[in-house]
C-alpha cells in the first residue's frame, strides 16, 4: 500500500509539471503582454520597460519558465495585480465562505439524492421510476442559471423569505444561518436532477447482484436488504465519486457565490477573469490542479480501504 | 462505403448484408421517442441554417417596437409614459430654468437645436404587438431568440466536431501505437483532467478575446478529454483484431489501418459522443456566455439574453426567460432523448 502510494506522488511530479507548462503557455504566451493591462493610461516607455523587468518579462521564455516554477513551489504568486494584495492571503481568506458553502450544499444533497435513488431504483421500470427519469431529464435541460435567476427573484425578492444576497464577515453562524440557506436550496435543485440519476445507476447495478437474491431467500425483510445489504455496496462508488469531486468544492459553486455575494474562491476567480488579475488566476488553477491529484489519489486509496476486493496498480 | 464494406467482412452469414448504420436507422425509426427527437433537433438545425445564412431573423437588432411590450397573447398593460417634462408630484408651479445668459451651455444647444431638423432620424412605424413581446430596446424577443439559437447551437455543434476530432485524433495514435506514444498522450490527458473543466475554461477565456471562433476552440480544447479515452480503449482493444491483422497482411499503412479499418467500426461511439458533447457544450456557452467571457457584444446567444433577465425581472418583464427557457429546453431535452435513443439503436450487440 505504502508502495503504491509513493508511486503515485512519484507519477505526480510529471503531471504537475506538465499543469505548469499549460498554466504558463495560456498566461504567457497566449495571453500575450501583460504589460499593457499593468501600465493602464499612464502608458510611457519607461512605466512599460519598467514592469516587464518587474515581471520577468525581459527574461527568455524557459528562465521565465523556472521563475513560475520557482513561484509555485514557494507557493508564492506575489501580490494580485488589481489589489496588491497577496495572492496566497486573498485565497486563505475565500477558502472558508466557499466550503461552507459547497460542504453543506455535498452533505444535504448525498442525504436527499440517495435516497431518492435507491427509492427508485427498487422500482425500477415501474411508473415510478420512468417518471422519476422523465422528471430528471426535463430538470436537467434547463440552464442552472434559470434555477438560481428565478430562485432569487421569486423566493428572495418577492415573497421574502430569504435575503437577496449578502454575507456575514464577523460571525460564521449568522452567515450559515443567514446567508446559507437559499443558495443552498437551489444549488440542491440544480444539482438533484444530475445525482439522482448517477446514484441510480449504482444502486440497479447491485440490485441486479447475486447477493440480493440470497438476501431475499433467506427471509431477510426488503427493508434490511435494501438499506444493509445494497446500500452499503452501492456506497462504494458513491464515496469515490465524492472524494474526486471534493477539490471542485474548494471552488465552490462558483455561480452561486456571483449570484448571492457570497466571498469565496469561485466569486474571487470570476473577479480575477474580469480584471484580468492572472496571479490569481494562476495561483487558482494550480491550487486545485494539486488538490485534484491528491484527492484522486485519496478515492482510490479509500476505495481499496472499503473494498477489500480492489486491487491496486 | 467503408462502413458497409468492414461490416460485410465482419458478418459472413447474413443472407442479405446490412450495414451497422442502416440497421440503426431501422430501430431508430421504430423508437417513438428518439424519432420524434430527431426530428425536432432537424428543425433547429434548419432553424439554426436559416438564420446563419440570413434568411431568418436577419433583423433581429432593428427596433420595431416599443421597448419592453409584453407578447401578443397577454392582456396589455399600458406603461404611463412620461411626457419628457419634469413631473414633479403635485408640483403645478412653472419649471424654473436657467436664463439664457447665465446657462454655460446655451450656444451649444442652441446650435444643436437649429442643427436637430437637418439630421431627424428616419420615424418608424413602431409596433407594440409581438408574438413573443420586445426587449428594452424595443427589438423583438422572437428574433432574437431564434438568433440566439443559432449563435448557441452552432458553437455547440462546432465545439462538439473539434473537440471529438481532436479527441479521436489523439486518441486513435494513443491506443494504436501504445507505448511512449501512449505514455506522452496519457500525460497530456492527465494535466487536462487535472484542471476542472470551468477553471481551464475561464482561464482561457481570461486571457483570449471574446467572439465565436475563440469560443468554439476554447471548449474544444477543454472537452476532448472523454472522446480521447473512449477512443483509446476502442484502438486498444480492436488494434490486434483479426481484420486489422488481414489490413496489415494485404500491405495497409498504420494510417489506413487506423482510418480506413478501425474507425469505421468506432464511428457509432464518435456520434453518441457528439450529441452527448452537444449538450454539454450549450449549456457551457450559456453560462460563459451569461458572465461576459462568451460571445461577441454584437452578437446574442441564450446565455447573453439571459445576462439581461435578472434587471428585467424586476421591473416585472418576463418574456424574454420565458423564451430562452422555452426554446433551450426542448432543444437539450430532444438532443438528451436523441442520444440516448441513438445509444440504443447503433449498439452492435443487440440485433
Amino acid at each position: 500500500m505504502l508502495a503504491y502510494i509513493l508511486r503515485r506522488l512519484w507519477q505526480m511530479v510529471p503531471t504537475l509539471l506538465g499543469v505548469m507548462l499549460l498554466v504558463f503557455i495560456v498566461f504567457n504566451w497566449v495571453g500575450g503582454d501583460p504589460s499593457y493591462i499593468l501600465a493602464g493610461k499612464r502608458l510611457s516607455p519607461e512605466t512599460l520597460a519598467n514592469i516587464r523587468t518587474h515581471l520577468g518579462l525581459d527574461k527568455s521564455m524557459p528562465e521565465q519558465f523556472l521563475l513560475f516554477v520557482q513561484q509555485v513551489l514557494h507557493f508564492d504568486f506575489g501580490p494580485s495585480w488589481s489589489t496588491q494584495q497577496p495572492v496566497g492571503g486573498i485565497l486563505a481568506a475565500r477558502v472558508g465562505p466557499s466550503l461552507m458553502l459547497t460542504g453543506s450544499l455535498l452533505v444535504v444533497e448525498l442525504l436527499t439524492a440517495l435516497p431518492i435513488a435507491i427509492l427508485v431504483a427498487y422500482y425500477r421500470g415501474k411508473l415510478v421510476d420512468r417518471a422519476v427519469t422523465i422528471a430528471c431529464t426535463v430538470a436537467m435541460s434547463i440552464s442552472s442559471l434559470v434555477y438560481i435567476i428565478v430562485g432569487q427573484y421569486v423566493l428572495a425578492y418577492k415573497a421574502g423569505w430569504f435575503p437577496v444576497q449578502g454575507w456575514d464577515d464577523d460571525s460564521i453562524l449568522g452567515a450559515w444561518l443567514f446567508y446559507i440557506p437559499l443558495p443552498l436550496l437551489l444549488g440542491l435543485a440544480v444539482s438533484l436532477a444530475p445525482s439522482v440519476r448517477f446514484y441510480r445507476s449504482f444502486v440497479v447495478e447491485e440490485l441486479n447482484q447475486d447477493y440480493v437474491r440470497t438476501a431475499r431467500a433467506k427471509g431477510l425483510s426488503e427493508r434490511v436488504m435494501l438499506f444493509k445489504h445494497v446500500l452499503r455496496n452501492a456506497l462504494i462508488p458513491v464515496v469515490t465519486a465524492v472524494t474526486s469531486s471534493l477539490p471542485f468544492l474548494v471552488l465552490g459553486s462558483m455561480l452561486l457565490e456571483r449570484f448571492f455575494g457570497i466571498p469565496g474562491m469561485g466569486n474571487e476567480l470570476l473577479l480575477a477573469v474580469d480584471k484580468s488579475d492572472f496571479p490569481v488566476i494562476k495561483a487558482i488553477t494550480i491550487t486545485i490542479a494539486i488538490s485534484t491529484m491528491v484527492f484522486n489519489l485519496l478515492a482510490d486509496v479509500l476505495y481499496k480501504w472499503i473494498d477489500p476486493r480492489v486491487e491496486l496498480k | 462505403m467503408s462502413a458497409n464494406i468492414s461490416m460485410q467482412q465482419n458478418s459472413p452469414a447474413a443472407a442479405p448484408p446490412r450495414s451497422l448504420w442502416s440497421l440503426g436507422w431501422q430501430r431508430l425509426k421504430r423508437d417513438r421517442v428518439g424519432y420524434v427527437s430527431l426530428w425536432i433537433v432537424g428543425v433547429f438545425a434548419l432553424v439554426a441554417a436559416l438564420v446563419w445564412t440570413g434568411l431568418l431573423a436577419g433583423n433581429w437588432n432593428a427596433e420595431i417596437s416599443e421597448p419592453n411590450t409584453s407578447p401578443l397573447w397577454v392582456a396589455h398593460e399600458k406603461v404611463a409614459v412620461t411626457s419628457g417634462e419634469n413631473e414633479l408630484d403635485g408640483s403645478t408651479g412653472p419649471i424654473i430654468r436657467l436664463a439664457a445668459a447665465e446657462d454655460p451651455i446655451n450656444q451649444e444647444m442652441e446650435a444643436a437645436r437649429k442643427n436637430a431638423a437637418r439630421y431627424k432620424t428616419r420615424e418608424i412605424e413602431k409596433t407594440d404587438s409581438l408574438i413573443l413581446g420586445s426587449d428594452q430596446r424595443g427589438r423583438s424577443v422572437m428574433q432574437k431568440v431564434l438568433q440566439g439559437t443559432a449563435t448557441s447551437m452552432l458553437v455547440g455543434i462546432f465545439g462538439a466536431l473539434l473537440s471529438v476530432l481532436l479527441g479521436t485524433l489523439l486518441g486513435a495514435f494513443a491506443g494504436y501505437f501504445g507505448r511512449r506514444t501512449d505514455d506522452f498522450l496519457m500525460w497530456f490527458y492527465s494535466v487536462f483532467t487535472s484542471v476542472p473543466d470551468m477553471l481551464l475554461l475561464l482561464a482561457f477565456a481570461a486571457v483570449s478575446g471574446r467572439g465565436f471562433t475563440t469560443l468554439v476552440l476554447v471548449l474544444s480544447f477543454t472537452s476532448w478529454t472523454a472522446t480521447f479515452r473512449l477512443v483509446r480503449a476502442e484502438f486498444m482493444k480492436q488494434r490486434s483484431r483479426e481484420y486489422v491483422q488481414a489490413a496489415d497482411a494485404i500491405g495497409a499503412s498504420h494510417l489506413r489501418r487506423m482510418f480506413v479499418h478501425i474507425l469505421p467500426n468506432i464511428s457509432h461511439l464518435l456520434l453518441v459522443q457528439f450529441s452527448l458533447l452537444l449538450v454539454g457544450l450549450i449549456k457551457y456557452e450559456v453560462i460563459l456566455s451569461f458572465l461576459g467571457f462568451g460571445v461577441g457584444v454584437k452578437q446574442v446567444s441564450w446565455g447573453s439574453i439571459l445576462g439581461e433577465v435578472p434587471n428585467e425581472l424586476l421591473q416585472g418583464y418576463w418574456w424574454q426567460l420565458l423564451a430562452v427557457v422555452l426554446f433551450m429546453s426542448t432543444l437539450v431535452t430532444a438532443v438528451s432523448l436523441l442520444t440516448d435513443a441513438l445509444r440504443d439503436a447503433l449498439d452492435p450487440k443487440v440485433k
